[in-house]
């Protein structure tokens, strides 16, 4: 385990996650690309949206943490020190930030006047 | 619009935070050094390589040499035509992955430059620059790379029967992913019943020394996870008076085992085995005794298989010479007496380490001396008995204990992973990472 160069840790996720791991790599680009258009298009960020976002963002880490735990067929209970906390917490984190940015950009994009 | 300018700040504060600690975790990964990248190939010269076995060891130099040499012959001799992620063995005997993890082919990892002869090899002749394959088939050679892995010589246990593996409580997760899968079976029967768990190591080098203590803790925390721990009796006998070659890993190992309550015997040596009885049989300081069991792991004793162990390649004298390991140098990996021959893998005789991870950083070094013969200079490549072991202690926890030569821990990831702690980050590694690392690894390109 000296080193993981990023072919390396492409497959790593590959083993982890399957079929899954395209899918969460086709929704993390759809969710760049769609905050990217409609961040160009509206010139600004909407902090209303954003708040919201953030708010489903949570559930998002909440999630990785889930999927994490299926996938490595053990879970965050089993963290035993401060390296596993920081694991933890950076699945979280990512889980958030990843579906922080797809749902700003869905509701970006939906034509949905509610949504702000 | 709704949003004040304090919202929008703190929203674009909040979301390029968040972005950050995203950029972190898929840095994390990114940044680490590439390691083993081919060198700019150089002319081969012709130069005839034979390369005996295409196990894990094996298979990385074929696909090390084939990317470094332009014009060289290289050959690989092995009947075998299944190829074993063998790190994978207690895995599935811990019924934690399925027989086919750790089955593939091993055509799919082997370079197109690389031709393939589909037989044993019977005879090493290294006076003569050549090796003799089963049908009697001589191939000369230039340069010889020894990779035929070990023997698992079951024979040795009394009374020991591969065929019934699986069956009355025995299990034997070494000899094949079929023995490994059936192993677990008998298992599982053993953690509904309870009874007495016997566990232990042969008295013999031996490939990865983790793996029966690993087997020990998940055989314990299946039996704590079906609430049967109280039915059962978990005993290791130690062939010594160490847990571990490693001293302060076999101190970390003898107080997790009294952590999990599992009775340590030492100096037991296994000879044989009465399967009707249910009885395993030890020589001892005080002389032959018995232990009985309800689930035992049997791990035969391991030597150089006999075409190496019969020919001038082993060891003539000192503690690797009675099971007929290859003498190398320790740090080269080149033989001691034939300068053109280098043995890596199992069958090396050197102090340290029979693992896949051994074979990831003995592999570059063999190869780089063998290249540098070839153009004409000199390698300072050097071998510092690197192995590595991620030591399950519980589903879903391990420790990363990797040393040297020394007996020196030499963590990877300094500060970070510690190599003595049961993290779950290990566990992942190890049931996640490295088969990923290891298929790259045959293929030359980790």
């Amino acid at each position: 385990m000296k080193d993981l160069d990023p072919f390396v840790f492409l497959m790593v996720f590959q083993e982890m996650l399957g079929p899954v791991l395209w899918i969460l790599v086709a929704l993390a680009l759809f969710g760049l690309i769609g905050f990217a258009v409609v961040f160009l298009r509206e010139g600004k960020m909407d902090s209303r949206r954003l708040v919201r976002s953030e708010l489903i963002g949570v559930v998002g880490g909440v999630a990785a943490l889930v999927l994490a735990a299926k996938f490595t067929v053990s879970g965050f209970t089993d963290a035993g020190g401060p390296v596993d906390w920081l694991l933890v917490g950076l699945i979280w984190g990512v889980g958030l930030a990843g579906t922080t940015i797809l749902a700003y950009a869905v509701q970006g994009l939906l034509p949905c006047r509610r949504c702000g | 619009m709704m949003n004040s300018q304090f919202d929008g700040r703190l929203g674009r504060r909040d979301l390029l935070r968040l972005l950050g600690a995203g950029g972190v975790a898929a840095g994390t990964g990114l940044m680490l050094p590439k390691q083993g990248q081919a060198a700019t190939q150089i002319a081969g010269k012709g130069a005839k390589i034979v390369i005996a076995g295409a196990g894990a060891a094996g298979l990385s130099m074929a696909s090390r040499l084939a990317q470094r040499l332009d014009g060289a012959t290289i050959t690989i001799i092995d009947g075998r035509k299944a190829h074993y992620y063998q790190p994978g063995f207690t895995l599935v005997a811990g019924g934690i992955k399925s027989k086919d993890y750790v089955t593939s082919t091993t055509a799919e990892y082997l370079p197109k430059s690389v031709s393939w002869i589909e037989e044993a090899v019977a005879e090493f002749d290294p006076e003569g620059n050549k090796v003799v394959t089963a049908s009697g088939k001589a191939v000369p050679y230039d340069y010889l790379v020894v990779a035929t892995g070990m023997k698992l010589d079951y024979a040795a246990i009394e009374g020991m029967d591969m065929n019934r593996i699986g069956q009355d409580g025995l299990g034997s997760i070494y000899a094949s992913p079929d023995a490994a899968h059936a192993t677990w079976g008998a298992m599982s029967k053993f953690v509904e019943a309870g009874g007495v768990g016997l566990f232990g190591r042969p008295n013999t080098e031996m490939k990865c020394a983790g793996a029966p203590l690993k087997y020990t803790f998940i055989t314990e925390d299946r039996l704590r996870r079906a609430g049967n721990r109280g039915k059962a009796e978990i005993v290791y006998a130690a062939n010594n008076k160490a847990l571990f070659s490693v001293p302060i890993v076999a101190e970390k190992v003898r107080m997790l085992f009294k952590d999990r309550g599992v009775k340590t015997h030492y100096d037991h040596v296994q000879t044989g085995i009465d399967l009707g009885r249910k009885v395993a049989i030890y020589n001892t300081p005080n002389g032959p005794t018995e232990i009985k069991y309800d689930f035992i792991n049997v791990i035969p004793p391991m030597r150089a298989p006999d075409a190496v162990r019969n020919s001038s390649l082993r060891w003539q004298e000192g503690g690797f010479a009675a099971d007929g390991w290859m003498e190398v140098d320790k740090a080269t990996l080149r033989h001691k007496r034939f300068a053109n021959v280098f043995g890596v893998g199992d069958i090396a005789g050197v102090p340290k380490g029979k693992t896949a991870a051994s074979v990831k950083w003995q592999v570059p070094v063999a190869a780089d001396h063998l290249v540098a013969d070839i153009a004409g200079t000199k390698s300072d490549a050097v071998y510092n008995g690197y192995t590595s072991c991620p030591l399950i202690t519980q589903l879903g926890r391990a420790m990363l204990v990797e040393f040297d030569y020394n007996n020196d821990l030499v963590p990877s990831f300094p500060g970070v992973v510690a190599p003595l702690e049961e993290l779950w980050i290990t566990w992942v590694m190890k049931t996640m990472a490295l088969k990923p690392t290891y298929l790259t690894m045959l293929r030359g390109q980790a």
